[in-house]
C-alpha cells in the first residue's frame, strides 16, 4: 500500500507544531535558562546574563523553604490522596452495588463540585472557614481551621472535595465495564457483597485507581491555586508554602534563572514519583 | 432491608458534604448584604439574588460579564479546537504504522506528566520576547495543546473505528482526510465528547497561565477575576458580596455543560482508564 504521507502530516502536524512550541520549546528554554545567572559589574552597572552552569541548581540545593515546601506537599499526598481516592473508591462501590437507590441523583450530585474552578472553591470554602461568616460557628469559633497548625488540612479538605466526585466517576465507569458473569460467578460461589468488593471488583479496576493515584500525586506536587488562595485568608501561608508558590514568587522577584531552576527540579522530581509509582504497581501486579 | 441502612447513611453524608457548600453559596448570594452576616447561613432570608446580579453585572462598567466572555472565548474556542487536533493526532497514531509512531507517542504522553509551571513560566519568558504577554493569545494558544486527549483519542480510535471500515472506504476510492472527518469522526464522536469536557474543565480552571501572562484586567478570565476582587476583600468590603454572587455564576456554565452532556461523560469517562 502506498503510505498515506500527506493525510499523515494533515492529522499530526497540527498538534505537533503546538506541542513542540507550547511544550517541548518551554522545557528546553527552561533549562537553558538554568543554566544561566545574571551578573553585573559593579553594584550599579548593566545586568548581563552569563553562563552559569549547576550554580542554580547549587542554589537550589541550598534553598531551605523549597525542601521545606516540597516536604510540606509530600506530606499533605501522604494523607490526603489516599483519603480522597479511599472515599472515591468506598462511593463507587456502593453506587455499583445495588444497595442504593436514587443511583443517578447521587452521582450527580457527587460530581458537582468538579464543575467548580480551583481557585473559586478555594474562595468558597475560605468564607466557610472564617468564624464570622461560617454556617459551622460550633467548629470555627472553638478551632481556627486558618492556623498555621491546621491550614493544611483545611486546604486538603478542598482538594478533597473538589476531586472525590470526579475519581468516583472514574472508578464507577471501570466498575461498570466488568461483565456481570463475573460477579454471578462469585454469588454463586457464595461470596457476600463485601467480598465480591473485596476480592474482585477492587483487582478488577485497579488500572483505574492507579491512573487516578499518578493524577492525584501530579496534582499534588503542583497545589497553587488553593495555598494562593488562601494567602487571604491566612497569614500562616507563606509565599513559598508549596514548590510551585515558590517558583512562582521566585520569578516574581524576578529572578527568573533560579525559578527555572525550581521549574527544571520539580517537573523532575513530578516525573520520578509517578514512573516510580507506576513502576511498583506495575511489579506488583506482574508477580499475582 | 437492614443491610441497605448504613450505605444509605453513607451515601446521604457524602450528599451533605458536596451539596451544603453550594447551598450556602446559593443562600448566601440571595441575601442582601446586611443579611449576609447577621441571618442563618443556610436559610433565605429577603430574596436580593437578582439585585445582586444586576450590582455584579453593573459593577466598574460590567467587568465581570466581560470576564466571563472572556472565559468563555478561551475555554470554548481552545476545547473545541484543542479536542480536534488532538483527536486526529490520536487517530492517526492508532490507526497507521509509520515510523517514529511510538516515539511521538511517548514523548507526548510524558507531556501528561510536566507540572504546568514549568510551562507557564518559560512560555511567559518566550512570549515577552515577542512582546506577546498580556494578550488574549498569549493564553489561548498554550491551552489548545492537551496532551491527555490525544492519549485518549488513540484509545478510542483503537476501539471504535475498525480496520475493515477504512478498508472499505479506501476501495470507494475515498481519501483518507475525507475518512476521517466523514466516517471516522462520527464513530468516535461520544469520546471526542468526553475529551472535548475535560479539557473544557481544565481551561475553565486554568489559573497560573492567566496569573503569570495577563496584566490588564480587561483580558482576564473569570476565576482570575475573582480572584483579585478576593485579595481587595480587606480593603474593599463591598467586594465580598459581589465574590460569592460572582463565584455561583462562575459556577453555572459547567454544570450546564455537565447535564446538557451527562450521557457522554457517563460513560465514556471511563474508558482511559480501562484499557
Amino acid at each position: 500500500m502506498r503510505k498515506p504521507v500527506k493525510a499523515l502530516l494533515f492529522f499530526i502536524l497540527p498538534f505537533g507544531l503546538l506541542f513542540t512550541a507550547f511544550y517541548l520549546v518551554p522545557i528546553g528554554y527552561a533549562i537553558k535558562q538554568s543554566l544561566y545567572k545574571v551578573e553585573r559589574t559593579g553594584t550599579f552597572g548593566p545586568a548581563r546574563e552569563v553562563f552559569g552552569g549547576l550554580e542554580q541548581y547549587q542554589r537550589v540545593l541550598e534553598n531551605g523553604p523549597f525542601w521545606e515546601s516540597i516536604g510540606r506537599v509530600l506530606l499533605f499526598g501522604v494523607v490526603q490522596v489516599p483519603i480522597m481516592l479511599g472515599l472515591a473508591l468506598v462511593l463507587a462501590l456502593l453506587l455499583d452495588s445495588g444497595l442504593v437507590k436514587g443511583r443517578r441523583f447521587f452521582r450527580l450530585a457527587f460530581f458537582v463540585p468538579y464543575a467548580v474552578p480551583g481557585v473559586v472553591a478555594a474562595i468558597m470554602w475560605g468564607f466557610l472557614y472564617s468564624p464570622n461568616l461560617s454556617p459551622f460557628t460550633t467548629v470555627t469559633s472553638n478551632v481556627d481551621l486558618l492556623s498555621a497548625d491546621l491550614v493544611l488540612w483545611a486546604m486538603a479538605n478542598v482538594v478533597t472535595w473538589v476531586y472525590v466526585g470526579y475519581n468516583m466517576l472514574i472508578i464507577y465507569s471501570a466498575l461498570l465495564a466488568v461483565p456481570t458473569e463475573v460477579y454471578e460467578a462469585a454469588r454463586i460461589d457464595g461470596a457476600g457483597q463485601f467480598r465480591t468488593a473485596w476480592s474482585i471488583k477492587i483487582p478488577l479496576v485497579m488500572p483505574a485507581i492507579v491512573l487516578t493515584t499518578v493524577f492525584s500525586i501530579i496534582g499534588t506536587l503542583q497545589l497553587l491555586a488553593e495555598p494562593q488562595v488562601f494567602r487571604t485568608f491566612s497569614s500562616a501561608v507563606s509565599s513559598t508554602y508549596t514548590p510551585n508558590l515558590t517558583v512562582y514568587s521566585t520569578s516574581s522577584i524576578p529572578n527568573f534563572n533560579l525559578a527555572a531552576a525550581f521549574s527544571v527540579v520539580l517537573a523532575l522530581a513530578t516525573c520520578a514519583l509517578s514512573f516510580a509509582f507506576l513502576k511498583m504497581t506495575q511489579r506488583r501486579g506482574g508477580e499475582q | 432491608m437492614r443491610n441497605r441502612i448504613l450505605p444509605m447513611l453513607i451515601m446521604g453524608a457524602g450528599t451533605l458534604y458536596f451539596l451544603v457548600p453550594i447551598w450556602w453559596l446559593l443562600v448566601g448570594a440571595s441575601k442582601t448584604r446586611g443579611q449576609f452576616s447577621s441571618t442563618e447561613p443556610l436559610w433565605f432570608a429577603d430574596f436580593a439574588l437578582f439585585d445582586n446580579l444586576g450590582e455584579l453585572f453593573a459593577y466598574r462598567e460590567g467587568v465581570f460579564l466581560r470576564w466571563l466572555a472572556n472565559s468563555l472565548a478561551y475555554t470554548g474556542g481552545a476545547a473545541l479546537l484543542g479536542t480536534l487536533l488532538a483527536a486526529m493526532c490520536g487517530y492517526a497514531l492508532a490507526k497507521y504504522r509509520f515510523p517514529g509512531r511510538e516515539a511521538i507517542f511517548n514523548v507526548v504522553l510524558s507531556g501528561v506528566l510536566v507540572p504546568a509551571t514549568a510551562l507557564a513560566l518559560p512560555l511567559f519568558l518566550i512570549f515577552s520576547s515577542f512582546e506577546a504577554t498580556n494578550t488574549f493569545w498569549s493564553v489561548f494558544l498554550p491551552s489548545l495543546v492537551n496532551p491527555f486527549g490525544v492519549y485518549l483519542a488513540r484509545i478510542y480510535a483503537t476501539a471504535s473505528v475498525p480496520d475493515e471500515l477504512l478498508e472499505a472506504a479506501r476501495l470507494d476510492g475515498s481519501g483518507e482526510i475525507r475518512t476521517f472527518f466523514q466516517v471516522s469522526s462520527k464513530l468516535m464522536f461520544p469520546a471526542l465528547v468526553t475529551i472535548f469536557l475535560f479539557h473544557f474543565v481544565a481551561v475553565w480552571n486554568n489559573f497560573l497561565l492567566p496569573l503569570i501572562m495577563l496584566g490588564e484586567e480587561r483580558l482576564f478570565p473569570v476565576t482570575l477575576g475573582l480572584y483579585s476582587w478576593n485579595t481587595q476583600v480587606n480593603q474593599a468590603p463591598e467586594l465580598r458580596m459581589l465574590v460569592l454572587v460572582g463565584a455561583l455564576v462562575s459556577i453555572v456554565p459547567l454544570v450546564i455543560a455537565f447535564l446538557l452532556l451527562q450521557r457522554f461523560w457517563r460513560n465514556g469517562l471511563g474508558a482511559g482508564a480501562v484499557k
